[in-house]
């Protein structure tokens, strides 16, 4: 096949299609990274658990609760998937995550590695590991938009949109408000921003939870274009995690911008060279951390 | 009883221990099943094959020539690393005297070799490539379901012949994908048809959108899936999004279990034709298999869960007639019997390893047809064993002599 300009652009598209997944999940990732200090490798789970919430929602929450009729549709669940799994994730803080403040990174990556493989056990033991369709669609996404080089689905598209206004609006939050502010300063300082009279451990608490809340609305948008499975999140992580060490441990615009362009990246990639496109993501790893070890966004 | 007679009589009960343990190793016959439990192909084979062999042994009495009989089970990560420590571990320190199931070829092209190194038997139920008995065929190994060639006879013709001759393949990236692509271009080559191209995808992988604009861009009329699981299903279910394989252009899969068919739903699936060994739902036998399964798992059984309990029943069948869990000798035995159960009818094993079986083609059924759950697909044709699989005088395994 010949790599025309053309065959380019639409695996660019694809691929920034794909990277705003990267994007919104990194960003979760560096939220927590950058004021708990933990490498949360539970973020899989909690991805896979906002699809699971989507589709429980839709097709089995009735039926468990005596309400057959009750049927949360694709976009409530948009809000309360996020919201259930944040507080969950709120809970996980609380009752784990917290003792191990002020320990070795290790232990933290530890402790959510071993919440991620229960969480998954879980699941694998209830539901089909091939994948479960998630029927709840919304019609007015149905089909295709012609966007002049390609024809893109209509769903795609609104969770590209979807996904870039979350991660820019997060990014404002954080950047931009008085409350980001508290919650850097937090990240550099927490004891003197405790003198100040701010609770930063109910503060971290909730960013947990709003991280993992993220993961989960990014399990919600892409319910309907994978098959909603046990292991989704799993197979995701790993390339996530390489998208926040190239952008930067903690940073914020680090993990968005380089979320969308290592999509882009790898989309390109399965058209110029097929079979490198699971590894370039980590080549390009390897060479940022030769050269800026603290990632292209990263503070020294 | 004089002294004399008590000594003579304990010589002969400790001969006879002796003798006894000769015949089973370590007065336990165990058998590891081992599977990719947590990864994409979890649904195929998994926790439902471990279940499959438990109650393989229950109907044998649970006991082969007196002795118990153990099920271990370990999940190999679709790793050949770690399928190859598995194996080494359980042959060598748990003294495993057979290895079953092993879906993803890479990890059993690897176990297979190990195994029979050691003087252990391994019969796969669940890997897909002809390799393992031809250019890689063992003296233990057993190639007990379908193989790659197998599953592209069965579907290149029917669908050569209503006129799809330009096939382009998306393939998964190692031994099976590889295997399966290289078995179908042939079949199609050979059935009057053409190879326009292929793409090779990351296993697993999620996102196929890339790979299928690249088939749709290809000028074939079909896209042949030379993937498998959770692979097949997300390929088919982004095809639909992106309205490719419903116009000219048509989707086949060359791989696919009824665990892909209920995940992707009939209505997505229907009409989707594919070649398989064996349909819980084919006869009484089958059906009263599937009953007893499902009470234990929350799923219908695939073709490879099912080819699962055959191993089992017929290696224990075997040990039982050669007198002995001793790998060689197991082999020799099997090699006479002609297995008959739920499973196979009248298959036999081959020199080479290969059991060689009808296959059937099956299409899936529209919502309309289907009446309960896991009421999905049809069986529209029966490929005879002797067209299914690669004929011995063809085959590259250096065991086979050639009587030339």
């Amino acid at each position: 096949m010949d790599i025309s300009f053309k065959a380019i652009l639409i695996q660019g598209m694809l691929g920034l299609n794909n990277g705003a997944f990267y994007a919104m999940l990194s960003l979760g990732l560096a939220v927590i990274f950058g004021l708990l200090n933990i490498v949360n490798f539970a973020h899989g789970a909690f991805y896979m658990l906002g699809a699971f919430a989507a589709l429980i929602g839709l097709t089995q929450l009735g039926g468990w609760i005596g309400m057959p009729d009750l049927q949360i549709n694709f976009w409530w669940a948009l809000l309360l998937a996020p919201l259930f799994v944040g507080l969950l994730g709120v809970l996980v803080d609380r009752t784990m995550l917290k003792r191990l403040a002020g320990l070795d990174h290790l232990y933290g990556l530890l402790l959510t590695f071993g919440i991620a493989l229960v969480l998954q056990g879980l699941f694998t033991n209830y539901y089909n590991t091939a994948g479960t369709p998630y029927p709840g669609k919304p019609e007015m996404l149905d089909g295709v938009v012609n966007l002049g080089f390609m024809f893109f689905p209509k769903y795609r598209l609104f969770a590209l949109v979807f996904s870039l206004l979350v991660c820019l609006l997060t990014w404002y939050l954080i950047e931009r408000t008085k409350l980001g502010a508290i919650l850097r300063a937090g990240t550099e300082n927490p004891d003197l921003v405790q003198a100040l009279g701010i609770n930063v451990p109910l503060l971290i608490t909730l960013t947990y939870g709003f991280g993992v809340g993220l993961a989960a609305l990014a399990g919600v948008l892409a319910a309907p274009i994978y098959s909603v499975s046990p292991l989704m999140g799993a197979e995701l992580i790993i390339v996530v995690f390489a998208v926040v060490v190239i952008g930067g441990m903690g940073s914020i615009m680090g993990a968005i911008v380089t979320g969308l362009g290592l999509g882009m990246i790898e989309g390109i990639t399965k058209v110029v060279y097929p079979p490198a496109s699971s590894t370039v993501v980590f080549i390009i790893m390897a060479i940022v951390l030769l050269v800026r070890p603290a990632g292209l966004f990263g503070r020294e | 009883m004089s002294n004399k007679t008590i000594a003579l009589a304990v010589a002969a009960a400790l001969l006879a221990g002796t003798a006894h343990a000769q015949g089973i190793s370590g007065d336990v016959v165990k058998i590891g099943i081992m599977n990719g439990a947590s990864g994409p192909y979890a649904a195929i084979s998994g926790k439902g094959s471990v279940v499959a062999a438990q109650m393989a042994v229950e109907d044998f009495g649970g006991k082969v020539l007196g002795k118990p009989v153990q099920i271990l089970s370990a999940d190999h990560q679709n790793k050949p690393d770690i399928g190859s420590a598995v194996a080494r571990e359980w042959i060598d320190r748990e003294g495993v005297d057979m290895i079953a199931d092993m879906d993803t070829s890479s990890v059993a092209l690897a176990v297979q070799r190990l195994a029979t190194d050691k003087g252990v038997l391994t019969i796969n139920t669940g890997a897909g490539s002809t390799a393992l008995t031809n250019e890689q065929c063992t003296p233990l190994g057993i190639h007990y379901a379908y193989d790659t060639y197998a599953l592209a006879v069965g579907i290149a013709d029917p669908v050569i012949r209503a006129g799809g001759d330009k096939w382009f393949y998306i393939t998964a990236d190692y031994a099976f994908g590889h295997s399966l692509e290289e078995n179908a271009s042939n079949v199609v080559k050979a059935t009057g048809g053409k190879n326009v191209g292929a793409v090779r995808h990351p296993f697993p992988n999620n996102d196929f959108s890339s790979y299928l604009l690249q088939a749709q861009g290809s000028g074939a009329n079909v896209i042949a899936l030379a993937n498998a699981g959770q692979d097949t299903t997300n390929t088919i279910k982004q095809a639909g999004e992106f309205g490719i394989g419903r116009g000219e252009q048509q989707l086949v899969g060359l791989l696919v279990f009824i665990s892909e068919v209920k995940s992707l739903g009939l209505q997505t699936a229907q009409g989707l034709k594919f070649t398989d060994s064996w349909y819980w739902d084919m006869n009484d036998e089958t059906r009263e298999f599937t009953k007893r399964f499902m009470q234990r798992h929350n799923a219908a059984p695939t073709s490879d869960q099912a080819a699962v309990y055959s191993a089992v029943t017929q290696y224990l069948k075997a040990v039982e007639a050669a007198g002995t869990d001793q790998g060689k000798a197991v082999r020799a035995q099997l090699g006479k019997m002609t297995f008959n159960d739920m499973y196979h009818k009248n298959a036999k094993l081959r020199p080479d390893g290969r059991v060689v079986h009808d296959m059937y083609l099956m299409e899936v059924k529209s919502p309309k047809e289907s009446k309960s759950e896991w009421d999905l697909v049809k069986v529209i044709d029966t490929i005879p064993a002797e067209k299914a699989f690669i004929p011995l005088s063809e085959s590259k395994c250096p065991l086979v002599k050639k009587s030339s």
